[in-house]
């Protein structure tokens, strides 16, 4: 190991002063026999020798004084007095440790063998080590080949799990990060703000996870707190059981499983003829969060089987090929069906019909799953792009001299199909950049003590609305360096500003910024890299990036699923509504008139002492009539940069069907699309990131 | 903003081999050489971790735990201790004292950053 070696020699240094200590503390030891500070000392200065002799590699050290420590264990315990021959004893391991420091391990093996042996005596007949010194180190288990299983979690934290400074965000995303998850938090026991400790924990979390990995390794993500929390985990699906994904158990047997309702209870509710969640939560046997976490489990085995049976049988799932064109038309439709049962259910809820009432819930119903179903349709899978990225690599290999691997991940992530067809030109480019910039010719990865044989690792993965794609190469990394003089050369940054590098590795994702010493035939123009990120702007994405310098790039991108049904956030202003990107948003709070006179004319609010700078969409749309006295501020988060919408008043969330503008309309700076409300009225979709861009354009120029 | 560790040893090697991979792992890192150097260090300073020896000098690592636990200011600051064997009775000791998680040493960066990540991100 590199890293350990660099400090090697401190530890040989380190271990010496050590020797000597223990030495001094021998000799004082034979004439002060009961002396248990002494005893300590020695202790620790033998446990030190050992523990650090493991970590740098001195096995032969660690293991001898691991011996001689043992026997100093049971003078600090009480079970063994010092005496003159033990003190003679252990100054002569003292030495002989001296001399395995110094390289000698060969010529001590003799010595070595009889102190052991002398020092063992001085154990009790079964006092073979109790402990091994060393872990055995868990054998990984295969696995590529080992099936995906999925598991019910249910994490019960004990209220004062923060008090011992867990943060179970933490133990959450290393569940999530095993594989593919649901996750359910109940909030039921939060109480109102008044009474609530902020130092007691209130949640507690149902989560289904579908992963290669075993319940073992689960459970070793909760090994710090097993005192404080309770885990229970049931594995649902073994990854093998040819069922068919259909059969899983029934919403109430679930709920009966994980122990959340009786047989009885369920009888009862059953008998009732409606959906038996819904029934369970009126009746307040369940919470609707118990429902909802046992629907994701069914949810979870049934898409975990169906998976494999799809792949178990590739040919005998039928299929048909539909022009592209259909779907859309379809799509669209549905779109139009979501806006009119909006406009039901508007209705339904203004007039006291019951029956009118029922009905309009069962068309929400059908219309959320004939949604969900079409535009499921829709969904392609990244790998049909791959192919072409392996012959891209390969030949970029042979033009540029260079040894290059792609490893693809992640290949049956599912995206809308207009994504992915917008996503190959971006995608391109990041790999040619990747391949030219990043990836090193062989001889200079051989000098920097790396694999000839340089690695571009492609991965899609899912989570929640969201698709990530993220291009990794081990390459040389990025050189914050260039990039900073190259941004104060072309006046993107004033000369004496030092931002932090993952501000810097920002820049490049500016026009006109190509940091490559010399331009190569595959890329390099400074052309490129804003383009990509207009590309992905433009699907309701965003773009970062990581690096190393030496270890290599990640470039991460994240998509939303779908374009034709985003959740957003109504608002509006004067008469007019409009939709924010609820992906985007992040939190809504007051501007009074008082905020507004306090910052003295700057568009600027203070949240929670963090600047935010703001627009007024009354000013940018030019709506007529007068502000409120308390405006809102919607706060979205691009790309990390706080940025605030100040509107009249905030609606709520809102299911918005996007329309695309008319070609007129299509040029309008800061409007992505339209949407149809509930009550017939149209709201325009703000373009949340172009708004952003040209605000802090126009604050530039402007001075 | 890079998150501050404390790595806290009586042997310099070993603060010398946390703080080449925490550092390289994009941490900010405080030294300390003893429990009570470390609550001197603790005293006006904000930290997100503290990774603490047990054996030591002056104020050895269950003492040190106890102090941060008592504190003001730093009682919810997670607190993770380096053991030597697995079933040390001085774990449960620090498990008791309000440690918020342990490594075994020795370990490899690896474990290390895992066991870190684990507990702060």
């Amino acid at each position: 190991m590199k890293l350990i070696d660099q400090v090697a020699g401190s530890f040989i240094e380190e271990a010496g002063e050590r020797l000597a200590e223990l030495e001094a503390v021998l000799l004082e030891l034979e004439s002060d026999p009961t002396n248990m500070d002494l005893v300590a000392q020695a202790f620790r200065a033998m446990h030190t020798i050992k523990g650090s002799g493991a970590m740098f590699g001195f096995e032969t050290v660690a293991s001898f004084t691991h011996q001689l420590e043992t026997v100093f264990d049971e003078i600090r315990n009480g079970r063994l007095a010092v005496t003159q021959p033990l003190i003679g004893l252990s100054l002569e391991a003292r030495d002989l440790i001296r001399r395995l420091l110094a390289g000698d391990e060969a010529s001590t093996r003799l010595d070595r063998d009889r102190l052991c042996k002398a020092l063992r005596a001085y154990l009790p007949k079964d006092g073979q080590p109790k402990t091994p010194l060393k872990e055995e180190p868990k054998l990984p288990s295969d696995e590529k080949s080992a099936p995906e299983k999925t598991f019910r979690v249910f994490v019960r934290p004990d209220p004062e799990l923060f008090r011992n400074g867990t943060n179970p965000m933490g133990l959450l995303n290393e569940l999530v990060e095993m594989g593919h998850s649901r996750v359910v938090a109940h909030t039921r026991s939060i109480p109102g703000l008044s009474d609530a400790d902020p130092e007691v924990c209130y949640l507690s979390w149902d989560i289904i996870l579908t992963t290669t990995k075993d319940a073992d390794a689960i459970r070793d993500v909760f090994i710090f707190v097993e005192d404080h929390c309770s885990v229970r985990i049931d594995l649902v699906d073994d990854g093998i059981s040819q069922e068919s994904g259909e059969d899983y158990k029934k919403l109430g047997e679930i709920l009966i499983e994980r122990g959340d309702i009786t047989t009885t209870c369920l009888k009862e509710s059953l008998a009732e003829q409606k959906r038996v969640g819904q029934l369970l939560i009126e009746k307040g046997a369940v919470s609707s969060e118990t429902v909802e976490a046992a629907v994701l489990e069914q949810k979870a085995v049934r898409e975990a089987r169906a998976k494999r049976e799809a792949q178990a049988q590739p040919e005998a799932g039928s299929s048909i090929r539909v022009a592209a064109e259909k779907l859309d038309y379809l799509v669209d439709l549905v779109g139009e069906l979501v806006i009119a049962q909006a406009r039901l259910g508007q209705l339904a809820a203004t007039r006291d019909d019951a029956e009118l009432v029922s009905v309009a819930e069962t068309m929400d119903r059908l219309s959320a799953e004939l949604r969900d179903s079409t535009l499921s349709i829709r969904m392609v899978p990244i790998g049909t792009t791959f192919g072409r990225f392996k012959r891209l690599v390969r030949d970029l290999s042979g033009e540029l001299g260079k040894e290059i691997d792609l490893q693809t991940d992640g290949a049956e992530t599912e995206l809308d199909k207009t994504v992915i067809e917008r996503l190959g030109d971006p995608l391109v480019h990041l790999i040619r950049n990747s391949c030219d910039h990043g990836i090193e010719k062989p001889e200079a990865r051989r000098a920097a003590g790396k694999a000839a044989r340089g690695t571009v690792r492609l991965a899609a993965y899912h989570t929640g609305p969201n698709v990530f794609i993220e291009i990794r190469d081990d390459g040389a990394g990025l050189d914050a360096e260039a990039i900073r003089a190259k941004a104060v050369e072309r006046g993107l940054l004033s000369a004496d500003a030092i931002p932090p590098p993952a501000e810097i590795y920002k820049l490049i994702f500016l026009p006109g910024l190509s940091t490559a010493k010399s331009l190569s035939s595959v890329s390099g123009r400074g052309v490129g890299m804003d383009v990509v990120k207009r590309s992905i702007d433009a699907l309701r994405g965003s773009i970062e990036v990581e690096s190393s310098r030496g270890v290599g790039t990640t470039i991460r991108m994240r998509l939303p699923l779908t374009l034709a049904i985003i959740e957003g956030m109504l608002v509006t202003v004067g008469e007019s509504s409009y939709v924010l990107p609820m992906s985007l948003v992040e939190e809504c709070v007051e501007l009074t008139q008082a905020d507004v006179e306090k910052s003295h004319g700057n568009q600027i609010a203070i949240v929670r002492g963090e600047l935010v700078p703001y627009l007024r969409l009354r000013n940018w749309f030019g709506v007529a009539g007068d502000r409120p006295p308390i405006e809102q501020i919607v706060i979205a988060s691009v790309d990390g940069f706080r940025f605030g919408f100040v509107v009249d008043a905030v609606i709520g969330q809102h299911q918005t069907v996007i329309k695309t503008l008319g070609h007129m309309y299509r040029e309008t700076q800061g409007l992505s699309g339209a949407t149809i409300l509930g009550d017939g009225r149209v709201a325009l979709i703000v373009d949340v990131s172009a708004l952003i861009r040209s605000t802090s354009t126009a604050a530039q120029a402007a001075g | 903003m890079a998150k501050r560790i404390l790595t806290v040893d009586d042997s310099a090697s070993i603060l010398q081999v946390e703080k080449l991979v925490l550092a390289g792992a994009g941490y900010e890192v405080v030294q300390a050489n003893d429990g009570q150097d470390a609550l001197g260090k603790l005293n006006g300073t904000p930290v997100h971790l503290v990774l603490t020896d047990l054996n030591m000098p002056r104020l050895d690592g269950v003492g040190l735990i106890r102090a941060i636990r008592a504190s003001a200011s730093h009682r919810l600051t997670p607190v993770v201790m380096i053991t030597t064997e697995s079933k040390d009775a001085k774990k449960q000791e620090g498990k008791a004292a309000g440690a918020t998680g342990w490594i075994v040493k020795p370990f490899t960066p690896e474990q290390l950053l895992a066991v870190v990540k684990k507990v702060i991100g």
